[in-house]
Parts: C-alpha cells; structure tokens; sequence
C-alpha cells in the first residue's frame, strides 16, 4: 500500500457533554486526528444500536459512542439507559460477528477537550490497526446492488 | 422538493485558513437537493445574515445550513434570521466546521474534505426536519423557597419585594438557619444576630411572604411555571394562631435537661421551647420524643399555666398543597460529625468542640453569655489549640473538598478569643490560608499581627489527656520539628457537608447532586444559581460551602432569575419534545419506566361509546426535556424526538 489507510469514523455524542467536549478540544486549538465525523444527539440515551448498526453498514470502519460521565447526565439518568443498553448491544454484536473493538464507550464531560483528543487519537489508531471494515461490505456487494458510500 | 440553502462561513481565517470555502461550495452546489450553496467571510455579521435571509426569499428555500462556528454560538443567531425571512427556524441546523474541523486539523486537504462530509451530513438532516412551533406553558406567579436561613431569606425578600408571592418552608420551629447561631461574622466582626433577627422578622411579616415554619417539604410534581408541592406541617401541639409566645410554658416545664440543639449540645432547653429567644415566629414547640405527657401520660403542666388554650396533644400532622412557578432550594448544610477523627478525642474530651460550638461559646445569646468558658469545668482557657482543615481536603475522611470558610472563622475565633480572654494564647495548626474574599486577606494578618495568633504551618497527629490538659501533638513543619501543646481547649475547623438526607430531598423534588450531596448546578460557569431542572433554583450552601455574602449573592441571583420567569404571561420552550404515535403504540410502559421526568402518561382510548379500547403512551410537552431515551426504548418505533427524528438522524449518518 502506498498510502496509510484512513479510517472513517462515526460519533455518536451527546450535546452536553462530549459535543461541548470536542468544541473545548476546538477553542483550546488542540489537534488531533481528523478521521471521526461527530453526530450529535441530546443525550446518550437517544443512542439506538440501529444508528451504530447503519453507520458500519454506511462503510463507518469504526464507530464511538460517548456522553456524560456517570453521574452528570443533564437528564439525570439517559447515560445509564445507554450504558446499560450499550452491554445488552454488545452479545449481538459478536453474535453477528462485527469486532467489538470498532465500537468504542466512552465518558467524556464538557470540560475535558484534552480527553477528547486523546480519546479521538487512540481511537483512530486502533481502527487504523484493524484494518477497513469490508466483511459487512462484501456481504451487500454480494446481496444487493453495490453500495455507494 | 427540498431546496436547501448552504451558507459556509469562512470565519475570517479561522475556517477559511483550513478549509477551502469556495471549493466546499462548489462540491455543496452539486449535492441534490441544494439550491444554492455560497460562501461568505462573516455570515454571523449584519450583512452576512442579511445575504442569509436574501437567499431565503429569492430561492424559496425550504431549509437552511449555515456551516460555521458551533451550534452552541449561533444556532440562536441563525434561526432567528431564518425566522425574520419567513422560514420556521427549526429548519435551520448548523454544520460545526469551526471547533471540530478547521481549529483541530493541521492538513487542509483532510480538513476541507471533513468539513464537506460534515456539511454534507446536516443537508441530508435538513431535508427532513420539520417545521415545529415553540411549546407555550402557562406560568403560576409565586415562588417557593425551602429553606429559613440567611440564602432563603434573601431570596424570599427579593421576589416578595417585587410584588410576587413567595411561600417560605423551614423545618425547623424557626427562621435564622446556621447564621442565627454564629456570634459575629467575618470580615467586619459585626454580631451576626444583629443583622440577621431584623432580616427574619422582615420576612415574617411581608404581606407576600407566606411563612410555614416546622414544614418540610415532601413532594414535588409538575414542571417549570406548574410545580405542585406537597409540603407537611408538622404537628407543633402548640396553636400558633392563639398562642401569644407569653413564655409562661417554657418557664414551667419541669423537664429542663434536653440538650439543645442551638446550642450545638454545650446548653439545655425544656420540653416545650423556641430554639432561642428571638425565634420567629416566636412560638413554643413541644418536643414529643422528651415531653414527660407523651411518654407517660402524666403531666400538662402546660396546659395548666396557658392561659390561651394553646396547648394541643391531639395535633396531627397535615398536609398542605401549594402550587408553585418557581422554586428555590436553600436548604443549607450541616458541620461534619467530628467522631470520624477519632484521633483528635472529639466526643472523648469534652472541651474538643468544634468551629460551630465555639460560636455559641462566643455568642452573647450562648449558653455561657458570651464567655469562653470550658464545657468540662467552665474554666477560662489559657492556651487554646485551633485545628484547621479537620475534615476539609482529606481524602480518607471522605472530603476532598475545601469548605472555603473555615480559614476565616478560624482567624475570627483566634480574634473573638484574643478580645475576651486576655492574655489568652492561641495556635492554629493550618494547611494552606486561602482568605481569598474583599476584606479577608487583611483580616486573617490582623489575627496574626494584632491579636498574636501564632500560625503553625502542619498537621495535629493525636490529642490526648494529661494532667488536665489536652495535649495536642503535631508538626510544624515550616520549622521542620514535631510540636507538642498543653491546651486547655481544642477547636476543630469542621469541613461543611451537604444536610444528611440531601440526596433523598434531591431526588424527591428532582435535581440533581454531586458525590457528596451538594446540589448540581445547571453549569458551572454560566448558569451557576440554575438547576439541572428548569424552574429550580439553588441558593446558599446547599449548592457548595460558601459564606454569608457568596450566599445573600446567589440568593438574589435566584431571585432576579425567578423574577424574570414570572415577568412573563406563558413561557415558550424549544419543542425538542418526544411525540407519539398512538396507532402503533402497544402500550408496553417501556417509554414511562425510561423516562426521567414522569413527562409520560397513560391515557385511554376510548370508541364512541366511552368504552376504552387501548391504552397508550401520551407524552406531556410541558414536562418532557427532550433527552429522547423513551424513543430508543420504544419496541415498536412509536416514540419520535421533535428535532433528533429517527429519519433525521439515520440521514444524517447516511450523509457521512
């Protein structure tokens, strides 16, 4: 291969915490990795396994999952409903054969854009590592119509 | 047909040094569904939101994306724009290429091909929002306040004075909370009751301030304008209607030996009392669990000397049902129990008392008049030992925390020590002297210069008897050397921590509270006073330990915020509600056992004939705050999140 492979990278991230999180990371000018795309939601909790399932169907090589630390959650509890949710998730994840290291957990609050970075850096190392994620892939190619990105 | 408008700003250099703007408009334009994609130096500026809202009408767009700065500086900006064009505002999303793209990437191609991704994302997002209104609730104008001392006071005073209704609970039998017990105050040694007994009368008798003392508290519903709160009085077996506060009861109670609890221990009350002599209201309680009737039957020496009638066994406690706009929580703190440093003999030694207890030593209201007298003997120390931070900064005590006001009560206890015991010799034993506050640097050197405190830089290992002194060994550390000290009295600066029951209260009127129990504020920084629960207000200690003037300043803060609540008719709320489907609801009750706010409900359906049908899930709007964890829950897709919709989201991932 002549160039290193970029991995994309899917967030899921709760507008509270990690979102506000990463605009620290921003207005503190830290850099770092520039291969995760953030989708932003009210909170963790509006997390459904669906999203993560069709961001790896998409052609996501990785995807991160990241909210309020236990404890914070602006709405009180919706980070343990997606804690909770997320253990559930993760049997049918290797039940279906998808590697559970491209789905990554994480507490990331608004004040920790240094975590943040961090977290995006070692995140995109470890998919790096892993590879693309084309079994899912060569699975549509051969049912269906090939897949657009 | 969507036609989407994608403004992409280049923020002078801050997204244009990265990112290739007109290129990315380029590749926006070729995006099916954008009608126009253009980029600009400042879209935030006049002209910029002019052009914004130009391309509005001259396109008929059916939404917008302004790709830019974070949402979190001008979503607000933006959608006003789009609103002032004619465009419902909640068709216009933000594409976040500042804060998370052009100001964390070094490589420009990798960033304008993030950002293109990015702004590609919200297009598809876009397409499918949907116009929504603002959730209009009508607003009840009056207050609740829990909580007497000096926070709720104030805050009590200020909404009443601007004309609105409050309703002011303490659970205790009076008013005054932990001021009412100090003796004077720092920075200006003025006699706390002094300025606090004027401040609890005024309260008492404001023609808007409805007064429940001896209350507490039990439960609160509803939402920010509509709270309904549940709040027991309980039974005081005095009338306080005829009852004159003549005294005549308190004086002829033959029990006289309970500890009183104003008096942190060091005095004695009866059986029937007011906490102290200028309690407001300034009616006697009895005490059921000490009153000789209630555990014998025999007795009523009361009821013979009251010559009102006032005195009532048959009291009951009732239940009274308010509803309230707004509430602010002051619920205070309570000192650390210092048996956990069993090393320093508190509880052991009787003349080991803590900051609270020296208070009322000084006190001229104290059960010593005044005088700093030993519990044990009622000596006058010669030498006494001040022990800093016992409790505060200690990990292993459970307290990580500083309680930011003992350095300063600890220098006034030296000074109030110095001024009434002359000749008297005081140590303090310190970690760090954070007097950080106006006045407060230059009051603790006035202990140290001119009331000869002598400061001891360490910590005390062990306090032990010997020979009638209390031997106090630690290390000062400045000087390198183990200290030994014969004290006549030792002084514990006791950390503040959160009201024992605080995390239940938390729970029952629904905010939230850190690891030790102080309240959650809504955000550190910028909403410091709010809760995490809109209409919920914090004041005062409850929150994090403060003095009196950081507590008067929340207090009014509260207040002016509740004030503003209540300037208006309804108040509108971002309609980032969950909706329901009723048609496919199944009813499984999944979406009310997920929700954190009780904002779902059961309703009926019922045929033309009244006969009920099916039951399903029914979300309030008023009460619901959008977190969407009932939509995730939901088995049969019923549930949706105004704003965050299923579509939305999945195009939006699809956009990526």
């Amino acid at each position: 291969m002549s160039e290193p492979f970029e991995p994309k990278i899917v967030a899921f991230v709760c507008t509270y915490c990690t979102y506000a999180g990463a605009d620290l990371a921003g207005t503190s000018r830290l850099k770092y990795a520039p291969n995760v795309r953030i989708v932003r939601l009210p909170c963790t909790g509006r997390i459904s396994p669906m999203f993560i399932l069709k961001a790896l169907q998409k052609g996501a090589d990785g995807v991160l999952v990241s909210g309020c630390h236990p404890g914070d959650c602006h709405f009180t509890h919706g980070n343990y409903h997606a804690r909770r949710r997320w253990t559930v998730f993760r049997a049918l994840l290797e039940f279906t054969g998808i590697p559970l290291e491209r789905v990554k957990f994480s507490w990331i609050s608004a004040a920790e854009g240094g975590k943040f970075a961090d977290f995006m850096n070692s995140v995109t190392e470890d998919i790096r590592k892993l590879g693309p994620f084309d079994q899912y892939q060569g699975l549509i190619n051969e049912t269906e119509a090939p897949a657009t990105l | 047909m969507a036609k989407i408008g994608v403004f992409i700003c280049h923020c002078g250099e801050n997204i244009g040094a990265k990112v290739d703007c007109t290129k990315l408009a380029a590749t926006l334009g070729e995006h099916p569904g954008v009608a126009i994609a253009v980029d600009y130096k400042y879209f935030c500026s006049d002209p910029g939101q002019e052009s914004v809202k130009k391309a509005i009408r001259d396109n008929n767009l059916t939404g917008v994306v302004v790709a830019a700065c974070s949402p979190r500086m001008h979503e607000a900006t933006f959608r006003k724009a789009c609103a002032e064009a004619g465009l419902n505002p909640y068709m216009c999303e933000i594409a976040n290429i500042r804060e998370q793209c052009s100001w964390v990437h070094n490589d420009p191609v990798q960033a304008t091909e993030k950002a293109a991704d990015i702004t590609r994302s919200m297009v598809e997002k876009v397409k499918r929002n949907n116009n929504l209104q603002p959730i209009e609730v009508p607003v009840t104008r009056r207050a609740l306040v829990i909580g007497g001392g000096i926070a709720g006071i104030q805050a009590a005073l200020d909404i009443a004075n601007a004309g609105q209704e409050v309703v002011l609970v303490e659970r205790e039998p009076t008013l005054g909370g932990h001021m009412a017990q100090l003796s004077e105050t720092f920075p200006t040694l003025d006699c706390s009751q002094c300025i606090m007994t004027p401040r609890m009368v005024e309260a008492a008798q404001h023609p808007k301030i409805r007064l429940l003392t001896y209350a507490e508290v039990v439960g609160v519903d509803g939402y920010i304008g509509n709270f309904h709160v549940k709040v027991k009085m309980k039974a005081r077996y005095v009338d306080t209607e005829s009852c004159t506060g003549c005294g005549d009861c308190i004086t002829k109670c033959p029990n006289k030996k309970i500890l009183s609890e104003f008096d942190c221990g060091l005095g004695k009350r009866p059986a029937i009392y007011t906490p102290f002599a200028q309690s407001v209201p300034n009616k006697p309680i009895i005490d059921k669990a000490n009153c000789t009737y209630f555990k014998n039957g025999k007795c009523k020496v009361c009821v013979k000397v009251c010559q009102l009638n006032s005195i009532n066994f048959e009291m009951q406690d009732e239940f009274i049902d308010l509803e309230i706009g707004a509430i602010v929580v002051a619920t205070g703190f309570q000192v650390q129990d210092n048996s956990v440093y069993g090393e320093y003999g508190y509880g052991k030694y009787k003349d080991v008392i803590n900051g609270l207890q020296f208070e009322r030593l000084a006190s001229a209201s104290g059960p010593t008049s005044g005088k700093i007298l030993r519990p044990s003997d009622g000596k006058e120390p010669e030498t006494v030992v001040f022990i800093q931070c016992a409790g505060s900064r200690d990990p292993s005590k459970g307290v990580r925390y500083c309680s930011k006001i003992c350095c300063m009560y600890t220098a006034k206890h030296a000074m109030l020590y110095a001024h009434k015991v002359h000749g008297g010799k005081s140590n303090i034993f310190y970690m760090d002297i954070r007097a950080a506050g106006k006045g407060y640097d230059e009051f603790t050197r006035r202990a140290i210069e001119e009331d000869e405190a002598s400061y001891l830089r360490g910590r005390v290992s062990k306090v032990w008897e010997e020979n009638g002194k209390l031997m106090v060994r630690g290390v000062d550390t400045l000087l390198g050397i183990p200290v030994v000290i014969a004290a006549d009295m030792v002084v514990l600066a006791t950390a503040m921590v959160p009201q024992p029951d605080a995390k239940d209260f938390a729970k029952t009127i629904g905010i939230g509270y850190d690891e030790y129990g102080f309240f959650n504020e809504a955000h550190l920084k910028l909403r410091p006073v709010e809760s995490s629960t809109a209409g919920i207000f914090l004041a005062g200690a409850c929150q994090s330990p403060k003095d009196i003037p950081d507590s008067v300043a929340q207090a009014s803060a509260s207040a002016s915020k509740i004030l503003a609540l209540f300037s208006k008719e309804k108040l509108e709320r971002e309609p980032v509600v969950a909706t329901n489907n009723e048609a496919t609801c199944a009813g499984c009750w999944g979406c009310v056992l997920a929700c954190p706010y009780n904002a779902i409900e059961k309703k009926d359906i019922v045929d033309r004939s009244g006969k009920v049908i099916k039951r399903v899930a029914s979300v309030n709007p008023g009460l619901c705050q959008g977190c969407g964890t009932c939509v995730t829950f939901c088995r049969s897709n019923s549930l949706d999140l105004a704003g965050f919709t299923e579509k939305q989201i999945f195009a939006e991932v699809m956009g990526l």
